[in-house]
């Protein structure tokens, strides 16, 4: 994985400098809240319901197991034992004090981590592809890519106060697993017909309350362009995305209110002029990026055997692995959504743990997923089942990947200040349903995704089954959508009806798989039953 | 207090700025004011007569200001562009990355926090037009880049 | 009644105006009738709160409620993590806010 050089590692020690300077004007009452507010949110730091909230970048959601460590220590440190992955593949703590921000920062900075633009109206974290390296169908490794952009985007000086927040995700398979035509900027690393490498660019995908999926702008630039065209769609949006309404201020809605082809018009302009600028790191940049990304040192010649005698064990590992492109190893997901438990939540020991094991077992690397897992990328075969003993004791071996109880949930109104309804006990109540009727294996893949309001952090509009808490006078009720999906096939979620309350909302999505059991083909998953059959059969059984 | 900070050695213009629409009708004016609205591009033509630029910050969150001066500066402006309205010292090194030279805040700025954020950042990650070697080109021994 | 509330700026704690200073605990809140105003613009200008605002709350047997979940939810703590809230000996404290 990427390592600082100088540059990088004195970039972050002098952000933490400037913060702590920042923190000093604050709290001496030189800076009134109103101007620090957007300078502690430029460094991931939010006032939350009980608290500050620090929020870590773990750029394209690699981690290595000491950098685990630490954030297990921070958790212990600082906040209250624990942290909570994201589906932005981060990491924030929820319990944060203002005079301790710093001293986190540093602690952060010695193992070449931030928290950089992981908030405000800026360039956020850049996420990727969490199999990226390790998935038998991809092109090429996206994350070097990525990591030029991070360094591109971190402390931009022209888009440091945009028109809204700006979200990148880089991919580099057919098949995506990054949700990336949902972002500001999609980049698909591609082949063309003459064999060369380059960038798909798809431009003003979005959640929030105007779902968009993003339309390609151009299928093709070359890499040597990659930053250049990058900046060329950001001066476009700088310059001309709405600054009068924040729910209208995203690049979706100045893509949608121009059109795709006229947006793609001025950003080729501003790209045909910024060429002359000089902007662009040359390749060398790239190709010394790169080799931080090579392969780590497979074993030649090991067996793809795997002994199943173990039912739990191989339940998990039909569940939790996934193909790797080396012969005689595995991706394991570890599943942080035990039955009952809180979506993407995981003690200061379990923290350290998963980073000791990421050591142990995987070249000493670790991804967090969109999904709130965390995914150890390289395991040998032949020690999966002591892995899965060790994660077995924990309480982190739940086998669980992709399906009903894997659910994405946003933070909601336990911890946001944001949220209008609840999210994580509408999660515990469904994956405790479904796991006391057994239903989870016979459901197969099932996405189910619930944010706690429209901000849609939850990525409801993308779940096979979403679920959006709003506030009814004053009382939390649940909608459900169906349809969504941010897969290669991305489609957004349709809502079926009225709302319901916390109970009925569990009693709504288990009809609705009922409705799948019954009515599915040979193969079918609930989002295909759902495409095939229509939204009809679903609300009659709803609501009857 | 600093009620004006500026990074040039002419004597300062203090003729009056006119509106980026008044000066398409009266080109021979020295000074323009540019709204964050303001197409900054429409003053290209006449830039050899211009000497000072004043861009405004009606509230520091509407960026717009920043790529208003780089292109002024990338077209090769070399009058003055200050930066005017809500511009604080947390700003200063964005803003004078982006082609500022000079800063008349609404709020005078403290002195030895404007000179610690100008001072603060040794090196920088990206190109633009203030000479600055980015941390790439320094790293492939290119520091002129 | 109405009541005010904000966080400790050093802390982020949630805080309620007792008439004297800042409490952890809603039942201190104390009825500022129309004065949070002027409260809230003298504590914050003295950096004793952040981000203070106004709430409608009433007061039963418990003590004084928050008319609003969002803010029984600050007042009691996260209700999915009984063991950080305010009263982490009763598990069933999460039941109040509703």
């Amino acid at each position: 994985m990427y390592k600082y050089d100088n540059y990088d590692q004195q970039m972050v020690d002098t952000r933490v400098e400037e913060f702590r300077d920042q923190t000093r004007r604050r709290l001496s009452g030189e800076l009134p809240e109103d101007k620090f507010r957007p300078l502690r949110l430029m460094n991931g730091l939010y006032l939350q319901l009980h608290a500050y909230m620090l929020r870590v970048a773990v750029p394209y959601g690699t981690l290595s197991g000491a950098q685990m460590k630490v954030l297990g220590d921070i958790a212990d440190k600082y906040d209250r034992g624990y942290g909570h992955f994201t589906t932005r593949q981060n990491i924030q703590y929820n319990w944060i004090k203002l005079e301790e921000a710093p001293d986190i920062l540093a602690d952060l900075a010695k193992v070449e981590m931030h928290a950089i633009q992981t908030s405000g109206n800026c360039i956020r974290n850049i996420s990727s592809d969490h199999f990226a390296g390790a998935a038998a169908d991809e092109l090429i490794d996206p994350r070097p890519y990525a990591e030029l952009l991070r360094q591109w985007s971190s402390f931009h000086p022209e888009f440091c106060a945009l028109p809204r927040k700006f979200k990148i995700a880089v991919i580099a398979s057919d098949t995506d697993r990054a949700a990336m035509r949902l972002h500001d900027i999609g980049i698909q690393i591609v082949k063309n017909d003459a064999g060369e490498i380059g960038a798909a660019f798809y431009v003003g995908g979005g959640m929030g309350r105007t779902p968009m999926v993003a339309p390609c702008i151009n299928e093709f630039v070359p890499l040597d362009w990659l930053i250049t065209y990058s900046e060329a769609c950001l001066r476009v949006y700088n310059r001309y995305g709405r600054r009068d309404n924040k729910y209208k201020a995203r690049i979706k809605i100045l893509v949608h209110e121009l059109g795709k082809d006229e947006y793609t018009r001025q950003v080729e302009e501003e790209f045909a002029h910024l060429k002359s600028q000089g902007i662009e790191p040359p390749l060398a940049e790239l190709e010394r990026i790169k080799p931080y990304f090579a392969d780590p040192a497979f074993k030649a010649g090991l067996s793809d055997g795997i002994d199943r005698s173990d039912p739990d064990f191989a339940l998990w590992v039909d569940r939790n692995t996934i193909a790797h492109k080396a012969p005689g190893y595995v991706s394991a997901v570890i599943s942080l959504k035990p039955v009952g438990g809180i979506p993407g939540d995981a003690s200061a020991d379990q923290i350290r743990l998963m980073g000791k094991l990421a050591t142990d077992y995987s070249f000493d690397e670790c991804r967090v997923t969109h999904t709130q897992n965390i995914v150890l990328p390289h395991v040998e075969k032949a020690r999966l089942k002591e892995l899965f003993d060790v994660l077995d004791a924990n309480g982190l071996s739940t086998p669980n990947l992709d399906t009903i109880e894997d659910i994405i949930a946003c933070p909601g109104l336990d911890y946001c200040s944001l949220a209008n309804a609840r999210s994580i006990p509408v999660a515990q109540k469904i994956s405790e349903r479904f796991a006391s009727t057994g239903k989870t294996e016979t459901l197969g893949e099932l996405k189910l995704k619930i944010s706690g309001c429209i901000n849609a952090c939850g990525h409801h509009h993308a779940g096979h089954i979403g679920i959006l808490g709003v506030d009814r006078k004053g009382v939390e009720n649940y909608q459900l959508l169906l349809g969504g999906s941010e897969a290669e096939d991305t489609s957004l979620g349709k809502i079926t009806g009225p709302g319901f309350d916390e109970d009925g909302i569990v009693d709504a999505v288990e009809r609705a798989t009922d409705v799948y059991l019954a009515k599915r083909e040979e193969g079918e998953r609930f989002l295909d039953t759902y495409r095939r059959i229509g939204m009809d059969p679903f609300k009659e059984a709803i609501y009857g | 207090m600093v009620e004006l900070l500026r990074f040039r050695t002419d004597e300062p213009s203090e003729s009056p700025a006119v509106t980026v629409d008044c000066f398409g009708e009266q080109t021979n004016a020295g000074a323009v004011r540019i709204e964050p609205g303001d197409d900054a591009r429409e003053l290209l033509p006449h830039l050899a007569h211009i000497t000072r630029v004043e861009v405004n910050f009606p509230v520091f969150g509407d960026g717009r200001g920043y790529s208003a001066a780089r292109i002024l500066r990338e077209a090769g402006y070399e009058g003055e562009i200050r930066a005017v309205g809500d511009v604080a010292v947390d700003q200063l090194a964005a803003l004078r990355r982006c082609g500022f030279d000079a800063f008349q805040p609404d709020v005078p700025m403290n002195d030895a926090d404007a000179d610690a954020a100008l001072a603060r950042w040794d090196n920088v990650y990206q190109k633009t037009t203030d000479g600055r070697a980015p941390i790439w080109a320094l790293r492939h021994g290119n520091a002129n880049a | 009644m109405k009541i005010l509330t904000g966080n400790d700026l050093k802390t982020g704690d949630v805080t309620w105006w007792t008439g004297e200073g800042w409490s952890r605990h809603v039942n201190d809140a104390i009825d500022v009738g129309d004065k949070a105003d002027e409260i809230a613009a003298r504590e914050e200008a003295s950096r004793n709160v952040l981000a203070p605002y106004a709430i409608d709350a009433t007061t039963d047997e418990n003590g004084v409620r928050p008319g609003h979940i969002k803010d029984r939810i600050r007042a009691l703590g996260p209700t999915v993590r009984p063991d950080l809230t305010l009263k982490p000996a009763d598990p069933a404290a999460g039941n109040w806010v509703i």
